[in-house]
């Protein structure tokens, strides 16, 4: 039995580091590593051997229906294996990073917390305790994000948390509503009981709708993304937009709207609206950005946009483009803000103004940056052109040409500013000269790996490989019988 | 049906707190406040009129109907504690932005822009 392995290891690993790190920070580190070492290769595992199958685990020897249980299947696998690899490389970089803040074991032991509420709410199966591990891991957010003591960064912080407690009381209206509907908790009881109801099911799908839609950051909930993702130290800014959004906002929404409630046709054309709303919208706030960072976290709205479109367009080419581009925003995303990272630690700066011909300082970091810049702007061959073009195409197949035809301009609005990135952070005209800047070997090998994973990750398009690994994901999206039966069949 | 209203009109007050209020501190009471009619409706929700408390005791035959539904509660005794800790880190993000700006005014304190 894995599953439980997946939360017992990051909540041991976090108490275990407040417990024994004394002043300094070797033992957390230390701790830290092994622990998302270990994450790393069970979920590599998981995902290897689950297939189309599913796991199941029920706590205390109780008996599900009554039993809060934990579900592995392809999708939750999928997601396993993108946060702790994201989670690893994030670890690596902020060892180094982190140390010009300050030389503490309380920032592992809240990463460590934030990695636990993300484990926890992919691989639960019940929607109260989804709320439990939801909030761990926004309150470990909410103090990372406020970890540089600056006063923006409280501001940004103080924001983050005014909006989380909203949306997450909004969840629990949902939960009681759906409690009193059908008596149920668990995810797949709740999805054979809900549907003859569909006045619940539109309430309830409003209400999570705008709760998750928070904080996914769709177009109308996005208020406190850039601040809080521009404020926090570069590795949590990564971790935010890279997996945080996604597994608390995409992730429950896909899981919630199509296999609890059977991809209700209503929601799915919000889905659409919103989604290209926030690629449109947010892409051409980010063209008017300056702060690297900011401009980075509009752009992840505008991602989620591309994500969400192809959610709602709900064909089986659709999804598989909205779950291939779930990973590579991830694997792209933390790449950028990685060099946004190195460049405010060397530099002092986050002002495109203030940045310039970069090359002869910092190579590692702007041939990556010019990796992670081909990969969102959907160059190809990197791996953002081709989840980007999946979506397209289905969303013409699907009959929806306006759509595909916003995405593709939406899409060339992603390419303008970070052209505008490139000529004036990298690329610029002054040129900067320092000597002696030294990056540690963890940034520069975390960098690496995420321009290399770029690069790698676009072999998923080749058809074997795509029907093998992103073949099961889409099939459990697509089919609520089969979870439902899986889950209260006690797995396979 | 009118606790029902009276919860939503609880609810409606955070709202308006939150979106009208200029104060941290009071911004952090109105929070709580829409936290309360949350935890209020999911305890109406479970409520049975004339019900038993949800205990089994020897030689009183008590059935399912006859009893308040306990998980509810059980529910709520969660979020409370959640809440609790939100408010706490609310706290101290607004003592922290108090040393900072030496005012608890949003208006004066605003740095950042959407």
């Amino acid at each position: 039995m894995i599953l439980p392995f997946f939360i017992i290891i990051p909540l041991l690993a976090a108490f275990l580091i407040a417990l024994i790190s004394g002043d300094r920070d070797y033992w957390a580190i230390i701790i830290s590593v092994i622990a998302l070492i270990a994450l790393v290769a069970l979920a590599l595992f998981g995902f290897v051997t689950i297939r189309n199958g599913t796991m199941v685990y029920e706590t205390a020897a109780w008996k599900l229906p009554y039993t809060i249980c934990l579900v592995l299947d392809a999708f939750s696998a999928f997601m396993l294996v993108i946060v702790s690899v994201i989670g690893l490389t994030a670890l690596m970089f902020s060892v180094f990073y982190i140390r010009h803040l300050s030389a503490s074991w309380k920032y592992y032991a809240l990463f460590m917390l934030l990695i636990t509420g993300m484990n926890g709410v992919v691989a639960t199966g019940d929607l109260f305790n989804l709320f439990v591990f939801m909030e761990i891991g926004l309150f470990a957010a909410f103090a990372l994000v406020a970890y540089g003591a600056k006063a923006e960064e409280f501001e940004a912080s103080f924001k983050y948390a005014i909006m989380g407690s909203i949306s997450s009381s909004m969840v629990l209206i949902g939960i009681a509503i759906i409690y009193s509907a059908t008596s149920a908790l668990t995810m797949a009881t709740i999805a054979q009981r809900l549907p003859q109801n569909p006045q619940v099911v539109n309430w309830v799908g409003g209400l999570f709708l705008a709760a998750f839609g928070l904080k996914a950051a769709l177009m109308p909930f996005h208020a406190w993304l850039p601040d809080a993702h521009s404020s926090a130290p570069a590795p949590i800014s990564s971790m935010l937009s890279g997996v945080f959004i996604k597994t608390l906002g995409v992730y429950v929404l896909i899981r919630f709207f199509y296999n609890v409630l059977g991809a209700p046709p209503i929601f799915l054309t919000l889905f659409m609206v919103l989604g290209t709303v926030s690629i449109l919208v947010a892409s051409f706030l980010a063209l008017g950005q300056w702060d690297l960072k900011r401009l980075l976290a509009y752009s992840s709205i505008s991602q989620i946009g591309f994500i969400l479109l192809g959610v709602g367009i709900g064909t089986r080419w659709a999804i598989l483009g909205a779950v291939f581009h779930i990973l590579n925003h991830a694997i792209f995303k933390a790449l950028l803000f990685f060099n946004a990272g190195t460049v405010e630690m060397v530099l002092g700066t986050r002002d495109l103004r203030q940045m310039g011909n970069l090359r002869k300082c910092l190579p590692y970091t702007t041939a990556t940056a010019m990796v992670g810049t081909l990969s969102v702007a959907g160059i190809p061959p990197f791996n953002g052109f081709f989840s980007k073009l999946i979506i397209i195409i289905a969303a013409v197949h699907a009959g929806h040409p306006i759509y595909a035809a916003l995405a593709i301009f939406g899409s060339l609005l992603t390419l303008v500013y970070f052209l505008k990135v490139q000529r004036y952070g990298f690329h610029g005209e002054r040129q900067i000269d320092k000597e002696g800047v030294r990056i540690g070997w963890g940034m520069r090998t975390a960098m690496i790996i995420l321009a290399v994973l770029c690069l790698a990750t676009s072999v998923l398009f080749l058809p074997g490989i795509k029907e093998t690994i992103l073949g099961p994901v889409v099939t459990v999206i697509e089919n609520k019988t089969q979870y439902i039966n899986q889950v209260l069949g006690g797995g396979l | 049906m009118i606790v029902y209203l009276l919860c939503f009109a609880l609810f409606l007050v955070g709202i308006y707190g939150l979106i009208t209020k200029r104060d941290l501190i009071k911004i952090i009471i109105a929070s709580g406040i829409v936290g309360y009619a949350t935890n209020l409706m999911l305890i109406l929700f479970a409520y049975r009129k004339g019900a038993h408390y949800p205990i089994l005791e020897k030689g009183k035959m008590v059935t399912s109907q006859m009893m308040v539904d306990p998980l509810p509660q059980a529910l709520v005794l969660t979020s409370i504690v959640i809440e609790l800790g939100i408010t706490a880190m609310l706290v101290a993000l607004a003592i922290r932005l108090y040393e900072k700006h030496q005012t608890f005014d949003i208006t004066k304190i605003r740095r950042l822009s959407g």
